[in-house]
């Protein structure tokens, strides 16, 4: 029956592309064409926020923590209220992962303080005995990535009308007022944080990357929504 | 077409291919090995500095196994097979050859970057798609090599019908091709903006569309590499080593046709209780119930095959490792929709489960397939019998025992973690903090750190055996028609 395909492999190719075209276009298009839109409310991640999501990014803490609260009480009891859609609508890439080693980290920023990131990332057992999560020391050493990250959320502005410098909302500006912003953003964390290297650091102009991803973990939940 | 009497074939870049599949094998398993003791020691995370934390090498070990491992594998295969299931050889087409060297030495380049780049931490953190976007376009290089070394092959071909480990090799190409290049559209950030890592890029969907492609991918690079693949391997070297010709060919239209329709509606169990439609998760769950009708069909074939020669798996190693490589598929491909069934996956997702589930595919129907063709190919490559088969039988045995450990510590590890999870006391309280679910593990992956240990010391005997093969074993006059010859 279909031994005149086997023959001819253009004729093979072409017939298995239809085959197995025909899922993708039924799963895919429909979603696609209603592009995700977010829910009301919603800002778009500051730079430093951005700094520090491309650290989680880079350190690769999606492996082991989830940000996805599934509609289960137990899991609405233990993380908060369950995940929606429009909430990762300025998420590039999303960042739900596939493996709970840790606790989800969703809504962390309702229930985790600056200080508590802060001994979690440089002694985990500090704060969590037991926990099997490294240490980061690193990342009170290293410089955060601002011009990445004011690269990034300027794309996101241009090429994909994320609502940045609206009334109200966040505002991004030229590279000089987002540096500005940055530095008063990164001040207010620091202020909030021990260690007095990260400190005098500061002092000299340079932001760390544990400010911009304790940053990152602080949106992580209402602060992210304007009132 | 012609017909010459016999071909000489050229099997130098299968050779190639066959030191690559050691080598990455060797490097993929040993990172993962590292990364199960990690959880169970956390101290393991500092043996390298912050390039040694669990988080960085993950993906080292996902992208090693996968394109490292199976795609040497796949394409050793390829560069051996496909010579002569189409009675072509690479002596009569120097440029073939060439295309065969190109892909393999850019093949090399890339898969250098890859480890440099992501030791680094420089990834899109999308799973198993974490190279960043220059290294996709190398991708697409090294596969459209690949596709003209195929198509190229086909074009030449002096045999008309198209063997059927050809199908499923088609299949692989032209569906990563597509499903890769959907899921790694990506903007640069630096070409938008002029300022920043040149590095960078934000995909190019968001949210819950972007969780959507990326599953799309994620499970049909399983589909694809670590099925179709591997399927396209069994075909040709289980029936050529037993001698036996293969059960049925109804069967096996009927399996390959579905797969390739069925498999690609199954990505949408990973999303299932996220935030995706649920109709998407529906079809994702109903269509991986499905999935086993094909997924059987082809272990059922391969199963058959060997009807009335079972004695066949006393007198040989090698196909030890192939029915139990197809068992061990049988097996993941039963699992595998169970954990789809939503009320299962409400249970099972996020646990340890998935993992255990991934590595009896993996370590059982990937690894031990790629293994027999390796071993089937040794003799006829370099004239020689295999070296050892006392090593054979040892490292069969320490590997399925391995991967025994392996999955069932898994099994009851991540069936833990959901029953804590999700464990209320009478007054409707969570009886557990996450931290005990940590706690209590402990155990379970220790058995399977050690048992991805002895998978790991198979795979360093299978190394010695291929090296002694090559460089002592005894000379053969002849080729043998099936049944590699190998020493006591």
């Amino acid at each position: 029956m279909f031994s005149w395909l086997e023959k001819n492999p253009f004729f093979f190719t072409v017939a298995f592309l239809v085959v197995f075209s025909i899922a993708g276009l039924v799963e895919l298009l429909p979603d696609f064409i209603k592009s995700s839109r977010p829910i009301e409310g919603l800002r778009p991640y500051t730079v430093l926020e951005t700094a520090g999501r491309q650290i989680y990014i880079n350190e690769g803490c999606y492996n082991c923590h989830s940000q996805l609260i599934r509609p289960f009480q137990a899991e609405t009891d233990r993380y908060g209220a369950y995940s929606l859609s429009g909430e990762y609508a300025y998420d590039r890439p999303f960042l739900w992962g596939s493996k709970r080693t840790g606790p989800d980290l969703h809504r962390v920023g309702d229930s985790r303080t600056t200080d508590w990131h802060e001994n979690h990332m440089w002694e985990p057992t500090s704060v969590v005995p037991d926990s099997i999560m490294p240490a980061y020391h690193h990342l009170f050493k290293k410089d955060a990535d601002f011009d990445t990250a004011y690269a990034e959320a300027y794309t996101q502005k241009v090429v994909f009308g994320v609502p940045y410098d609206t009334q109200g909302g966040v505002s991004l500006g030229n590279i000089e007022d987002a540096k500005k912003a940055y530095m008063q953003e990164a001040g207010e964390i620091v202020n909030n944080m021990k260690n007095q290297k990260i400190k005098d650091a500061f002092e000299k102009g340079e932001v760390k990357e544990i400010v911009a991803l304790i940053a990152y973990l602080n949106s992580l939940g209402q602060s992210r929504m304007t009132k | 077409m012609r017909n010459d009497a016999t071909l000489e074939y050229d099997y130098s870049i299968a050779k190639l291919f066959l030191y690559s599949t050691m080598a990455f094998g060797f490097i993929g398993m040993l990172i993962g090995v590292v990364l199960a003791f990690q959880l169970a020691f956390p101290d393991l995370n500092y043996i390298a500095g912050e390039y040694s934390i669990f988080g960085r090498l993950r993906p080292l070990h996902t992208n090693g196994v996968i394109y490292g491992f199976t795609l040497s594998g796949i394409w050793a295969a390829w560069y051996y097979l496909g010579q002569r299931v189409l009675k072509i050889t690479y002596y009569q087409h120097p440029f073939l050859k060439f295309i065969g060297y190109l892909h393999f030495w850019l093949y090399i380049v890339l898969l250098v970057l890859a480890v440099v780049s992501l030791f680094a931490g420089l990834t899109q953190s999308k799973e198993y798609a974490e190279l960043i976007w220059p290294l996709d376009l190398l991708v697409v290089v090294v596969w459209v090599l690949w596709g003209i070394s195929m198509f190229g092959s086909m074009g030449v071909r002096r045999e008309k019908t198209i063997y059927i480990s050809l199908w499923y090799f088609i299949a692989t190409f032209t569906a990563i091709a597509v499903l890769y290049i959907f899921n790694n559209l990506a903007i640069p950030t630096y070409l938008v903006s002029g300022v920043g890592s040149i590095w960078h890029s934000i995909s190019m969907f968001s949210g819950s569309n972007d969780a959507m492609i990326q599953w799309w991918w994620g499970h049909n690079a399983v589909a694809f590499v670590f099925t179709s693949g591997i399927i396209g391997i069994i075909y040709y070297f289980l029936p050529k080593e037993s001698g036996q010709p293969i059960f049925s060919y109804k069967l096996t239209l009927f399996s390959f046709w579905s797969l390739m329709f069925v498999y690609i509606w199954a990505g949408g169990h990973h999303v299932i209780y996220s935030t995706v439609p649920d109709w998407v998760q529906t079809l994702g769950s109903v269509f991986s119930v499905i999935l086993i009708l094909p997924s059987w069909g082809t272990a059922i074939n391969m199963l058959l095959t060997m009807r009335g020669q079972w004695h066949q798996l006393k007198e040989s190693p090698l196909i030890k490792f192939l029915v139990l490589a197809s068992t061990f598929y049988m097996l993941a491909t039963l699992e595998g929709p169970i954990q789809a069934i939503k009320s299962v996956n409400a249970l099972a997702h996020f646990t340890d489960w998935i993992i255990g589930h991934v590595h009896d595919g993996v370590l059982g129907w990937v690894g031990f397939t790629i293994i027999a063709a390796c071993y089937h190919m040794l003799p006829r490559m370099y004239k020689r019998e295999i070296y050892s088969r006392k090593i054979m039988d040892i490292q069969f045995w320490i590997m399925t025992i391995g991967i025994v450990l392996y999955f069932s510590s898994m099994w009851i590890s991540g069936i833990t973690q959901g029953m804590m999870w999700r464990d209320v006391d009478q007054y409707g309280n969570l009886t557990y903090q996450f931290i005990d679910t940590v706690r209590v593990l402990f155990p379970y992956y220790v058995i399977r750190g050690i048992g991805g240990l002895m998978y790991l010391i198979g795979f360093i005997l299978f190394i010695y055996n291929v090296v002694m093969t090559i460089t002592a074993a005894k000379e053969l006059e002849r080729e043998s028609n099936y049944a590699s010859p190998m020493a006591a």
